[in-house]
């Protein structure tokens, strides 16, 4: 198909894959576990058929109409944005066959709303990864979070209800409060907020405003959990786990950090960015964040939050990679969202496999569980590998670019930055590794148990080989995300 | 112009007018109901006519009784009279199609042909008001609409509805009575009570006093008619416990026309005369318009009726109306004649949803709404569509006034940053209010064997027109061109005295 | 001299004042209606001075007479219409006060206030 049909397509078929759903929810379980991973299978083709144009260097894009003067619904895939999509959509696939597992393997209720739910917040995913300008992206960026906010108050008790407030409280009153300004401002400034190479502000804004700007787009995209407006991510772990795979590892989070660096790139322009010593603020910002959250993260007993606080972290690489505002930084930012999310989904997909299997949760339950467990433990350990940074995983390859791209910039805090979030993601990751196989196991005389359902084992694997693949075959995204940078139209 | 177009002004007050005697007599069950949406729809179709024939640039005029402007009664039809006519009378067909369960509860039956007839009267009332181009036409028009509200917000079974419409009549009748002050003032410099005469005329007598006292009793008579803060007092009362069908009609339309006279007045007649107008109304209205919009979000926090939520809410609204106003621009002033159709749209919708809720929910408190969700989903959602409508999430009709209200403030340097702080301010209060009634409905378990609630979803004409109103919003939140071009050719024709 | 030959703005200030009072201080509900009566007149006594032309005579026209200087019809129509929308409102006001008295048993505001806050 074409790419503008594709594009298109990639929009229609979650959102009528949902309907369905729904429809294949009220006949039986089984039509409508494979209504997802037929819709799921669908997205995939849509969106992958557009990488070879892409990778060519095309930017294909479509129109499909005004909503106020000069303010469109339009949509133009680049290589950031396609880098999103084809991850998400893939990793739907893989999330999927997990999901079925755990929902199952848990008998959790109002499964068809889940999915549901599930197949429009892709949908939303998709909207913000292909949009053209700044009011789409706002408008699904949005539904992103009206259409998560099911997914994790799913369970539905008085706890989770109000973890799920602080989710969307946090989420909507950034967006509104500070996420909204900003686009407000920057379409009355550059009259327009088609996302363009080299940026739309040059000459529009300057000095401390450009800083404020800055300030107001990346707190207000709350979704990239810089600190202070990061709660909301600890806040959702009360979902079900494959929300918090997919979602909080892959979809809603890269959301956020996509926004940040979409804007850096295409509305501020890395150039005009870097000219301008006002925007200085945001390494630091990210940078503090990165070792805060590391640090937290030491001190967790729930295996999820620690996660979480991982995830914040992680996100804050992409974040302060971003704003080290050099090319090779760049990339290595790009290269960190696919490397972390297949890192973290594998690790998300663990824990809720160790959940299933025994609803173990806290860290010291999970004493001698890699002996019980090995292929989830065997993936979990690649995993936290991966987020430490060690070869032969992903997460040693995105480093590398990103210290790289340090090195470029002079940028000395940087390094010590990331040396020193190593060093302690290394501190909270390697314990848990080694507990779980050299430890004693812990496990109640009438709890025993065994490994999880196939169909949590196989996404598990599947994501961990990946994770250990990018590390093998990142030359073709390296390719994709250095056309960011080298000034391709 | 020929034939039935030429006195389509004249028909669009004259035909509810009319129907209204008739419906009086109307006993057989259902039949004046029945009579009363009729004469609405025909009202509705005729706004959309000449709708249709002020887009294409046509300005409607007729003089009653064939006596010329302005020794007789001129009606005039601009885009500005257009765009609250298609809010008027939608809402009013609306209210009524969607409300016959719900009134059949609430007025007895041998009150209802007279309930009917007052609902007629109140809609040719307004009616009247928007196509004048006469003061005291005007007020004689405001007053009949005021007094036939009064009569419908006293015709449901809640005794409290009394006093607080008793309150109505003395404020409403007060802000009246200021206005025909102001008028008679006029009246007494210029000799003439046309509008567009008195536009001409004031000029050689617009720095003498008696103008100006008359400004000041104009200004303040209408704003209490148009509940503007803090002369609000009496609209949460009224609101809350008129019938349900009565507030959809009420909070869709009734402070909006009142807001219309004033912006004719003020800018019509007076921005071109009275030197330093512009200056002197901002200064006044807009922190008027500021409070209105904090603290009536503010208020609205802490409602546990639903309906009394949804006044305060409206309270705020009319605030970004008027601050709308207050910028005195082409493009501020279009952005807020924009938001008195959204808010129509919206906050029609969303008592159209509580009208819906009220069928089957024993008390409209938040409490009373707990796991509402569960029994009726659809009404649920509707509701939560024109909540989103109300905070101003894109893709609705909400967000794009309230988009079009913040670039205009942008323009007014740093004033304006203080005004898009208050406008955020007020969406983020509105997210927690409306977020409030959905917690109470999704998340809240029912109470058990409430006796008073009944079982199963709203009745279905009511609910199939509730959400016609509710994805309304998202359509003109999409589809933005005809009230747009409504109101930004309306605020042209108010500041063409602008230099 | 301007003062005292005013005197007729300065009856209508003083009523309207009056009505006004009575309207915002008074807790009976039927004296808030005589207040709100009491503040149109006011406004009626306005529009009918306003109409007098120093040395007019009544304006009725006679096509035998010629050159007669006529008061000001007009305002005086103005205000039989207001007077029919005072008294409608009155009336109105009266009919609620009555229905209030069956339904509270007490036309005092303060009373009504207490009552509702059971």
């Amino acid at each position: 198909m074409n790419p503008q049909t594709a594009i298109l397509a990639a929009l229609a078929v979650p959102l009528a894959g949902a309907l369905l759903i729904g429809l294949a929810g009220r006949v039986n379980d089984n039509l409508r576990e494979s209504m997802t991973l037929l819709t799921a299978l669908a997205l995939i083709a849509c969106v992958w058929s557009l990488l070879p144009e892409i990778f060519a260097g095309g930017r294909p894009g479509v129109r499909i109409g005004e909503v106020l003067p000069g303010i469109d619904v339009a949509f133009r895939v680049e290589p950031l944005g396609m880098l999103f999509a084809a991850m998400a959509s893939g990793l739907w696939l893989v999330n999927s066959i997990y999901s079925i597992g755990y929902m199952r393997g848990n008998r959790e209720k109002r499964q068809t709303r889940f999915y549901v739910m599930f197949a429009v917040s892709l949908a939303a995913t998709i909207g913000i990864a292909f949009s053209a300008n700044l009011f789409t992206l706002f408008m699904f960026y949005e539904m992103l979070t009206l259409s998560t906010y099911p997914l994790v108050s799913h369970k539905g008790d008085p706890a989770t209800v109000r973890s799920a407030r602080v989710y969307l409280g946090i989420l909507i009153s950034a967006s509104i409060g500070l996420l909204l300004p900003a686009i407000v401002w920057t379409y009355a400034a550059a009259g327009t907020g088609e996302f363009t190479e080299g940026g739309i502000l040059r000459g529009h804004v300057e000095g401390p405003q450009v800083g404020l700007l800055l300030g107001l787009f990346v707190f207000g995209a709350a979704k990239a959990a810089v600190m202070p407006v990061h709660r909301w991510l600890p806040a959702a772990m009360v979902a079900p786990t494959p929300v918090s795979a997919l979602l909080h590892a892959v979809a809603v989070v890269k959301a956020g950090v996509f926004t940040i660096v979409k804007i850096i790139v295409y509305v501020f322009g890395v150039d005009f960015l870097f000219s301008e010593p006002s925007s200085g603020w945001l390494f630091y910002a990210a940078a503090f964040t990165i070792v805060a959250a590391s640090v937290v993260a030491l001190r967790q007993q729930n295996l999820k939050r620690l996660l979480a606080y991982s995830t914040v972290a992680q996100l804050s690489y992409v974040v302060m990679a971003s704003a080290v505002l050099k090319p090779l930084a760049e990339v290595g930012a790009a290269m960190h969202m696919l490397a972390h999310s297949f890192g973290k989904i594998t690790l998300f997909f663990a824990a809720g496999s160790i959940y299933t299997a025994s609803k173990k949760t806290e860290l010291g339950q999970l004493s001698g569980i890699g002996r019980r467990m090995p292929v989830t433990m065997a993936a979990f350990t690649i995993g936290a590998l991966s987020m430490i940074g060690v070869p032969p995983t992903a997460g040693f390859v995105s480093k590398w670019y990103i210290l790289a791209g340090a090195f470029q910039a002079d940028n000395y805090l940087a390094l010590a930055t990331i040396i020193l979030s190593t060093a302690l993601n290394a501190a909270y990751f390697l314990p848990i590794v080694y507990m779980a196989w050299f430890g004693k196991d812990v496990t109640p005389a009438g709890q025993q148990h065994g490994e999880a359902p196939t169909a949590v084992l196989l996404a598990l694997t599947v994501t961990a080989v990946l994770t250990l693949a990018l590390f093998v075959y990142s030359a073709p995204i390296y390719e994709l995300e250095s056309q960011l940078v080298r000034g391709q139209p | 112009m020929t034939g039935l177009e030429a006195h389509l002004p004249v028909l669009q007050v004259v035909v509810p007018m009319l129907v209204a005697p008739l419906v009086v007599l109307l006993h057989p069950r259902g039949l004046a109901w029945f009579a009363a949406t009729v004469a609405s729809a025909a009202s509705f179709l005729l706004a959309v006519q000449m709708a249709g024939g002020v887009l294409a640039g046509q300005v409607y005029r007729y003089a009653l009784g064939g006596w010329p402007a302005p020794y007789g009664i001129a009606l005039e039809v601009d885009a500005f009279s257009v765009l609250l006519l298609l809010i008027l009378t939608g809402a009013s067909t609306l209210a009524l199609a969607a409300g016959r369960a719900s009134l059949d509860r609430q007025i007895e039956l041998h009150r209802q042909p007279l309930f009917f007839a007052a609902w007629l009267l109140a809609l040719a009332g307004m009616a009247g008001i928007l196509v004048s181009a006469d003061a005291f036409n005007i007020f004689v028009f405001m007053e009949i609409s005021s007094l036939a509200s009064y009569v419908l917000v006293a015709g449901g079974p809640d005794r409290r509805a009394l006093p607080a419409v008793f309150k109505y009549l003395i404020m409403g009748t007060v802000g009246a009575t200021f206005y025909l002050i102001g008028v008679g003032l006029i009246y007494m410099m210029t000799g003439t009570l046309n509008l567009a005469d008195m536009e001409l005329r004031i000029h050689e007598v617009a720095d003498q006093r008696p103008i100006l006292v008359a400004a000041g009793f104009i200004t303040i008579g209408l704003a209490l008619k148009a509940a503007l803060f803090p002369l609000h007092v009496w609209l949460p009362n009224a609101y809350t416990y008129a019938p349900h069908a009565v507030s959809v009609f009420l909070a869709a339309c009734a402070t909006k026309v009142s807001l219309y006279i004033l912006l004719r007045f003020d800018f019509v007649v007076f921005q071109g005369n009275l030197a330093g107008h512009d200056a002197q109304f901002a200064a006044f209205l807009m922190p008027l318009a500021v409070l209105a919009i904090l603290v009536g979000s503010a208020v609205a926090l802490f409602e546990v009726n639903i309906k009394r939520l949804l006044a305060y809410s409206s309270v705020a609204q009319i605030g970004y109306i008027v601050l709308g106003a207050s910028l005195v621009s082409v493009p501020g002033l279009s952005a807020g004649l924009l938001h008195m159709f959204n808010h129509a749209l919206s906050k029609g919708a969303l008592f159209l949803a509580v009208m819906c809720l009220s069928t089957r929910v024993g008390d409209l408190n938040l409490q009373d709404l707990s796991g509402a969700a569960r029994r009726m989903p659809w009404t649920l959602a509707a509701l939560v569509v024109a909540g989103l409508s109300l905070i101003g999430v894109p893709g609705t009709a909400g967000f794009v006034s309230k988009w079009y209200l913040m670039t205009a403030a942008l323009q007014e340097g740093l004033l304006g940053w203080v005004l898009v702080a208050v406008i955020v301010l007020g969406s983020l209060m509105a997210v927690a209010y409306v977020w409030r009634i959905v917690e109470a409905a999704w998340f809240k378990d029912a109470p058990a064997g409430d006796g008073a609630d009944r079982p199963g979803e709203a009745p279905l004409g009511m609910l199939v027109l509730t959400w016609l109103a509710a994805l309304s919003n998202v359509w003109f939140g999409l589809v933005t061109q005809v009230p747009r071009e409504l109101a930004t050719t309306a605020a042209a024709i108010l500041l063409r005295h602008l230099p | 001299m301007e003062f005292l030959g005013l005197y007729h703005y300065w009856v209508f200030v003083v009523l309207l004042m009056i009505g006004f009072y009575a309207v915002v201080a008074k807790l009976n509900l039927i004296k808030k209606l005589i207040g709100l009566s009491i503040f149109q007149s006011a406004v009626f006594l306005l529009y009918i001075t306003m109409s007098k032309v120093s040395g007019g005579t009544a304006p009725i026209f006679s096509e035998q007479v010629s050159g007669v200087l006529y008061s000001n019809p007009l305002p005086q129509v103005l205000i039989l219409t207001a007077i029919v929308v005072g008294i409608s409102t009155t009336a109105l006001g009266l009919g609620i006060v009555v229905r209030i008295k069956e339904e509270y048993g007490s036309i005092e505001e303060h009373e009504i206030q207490e009552i509702d806050r059971q």
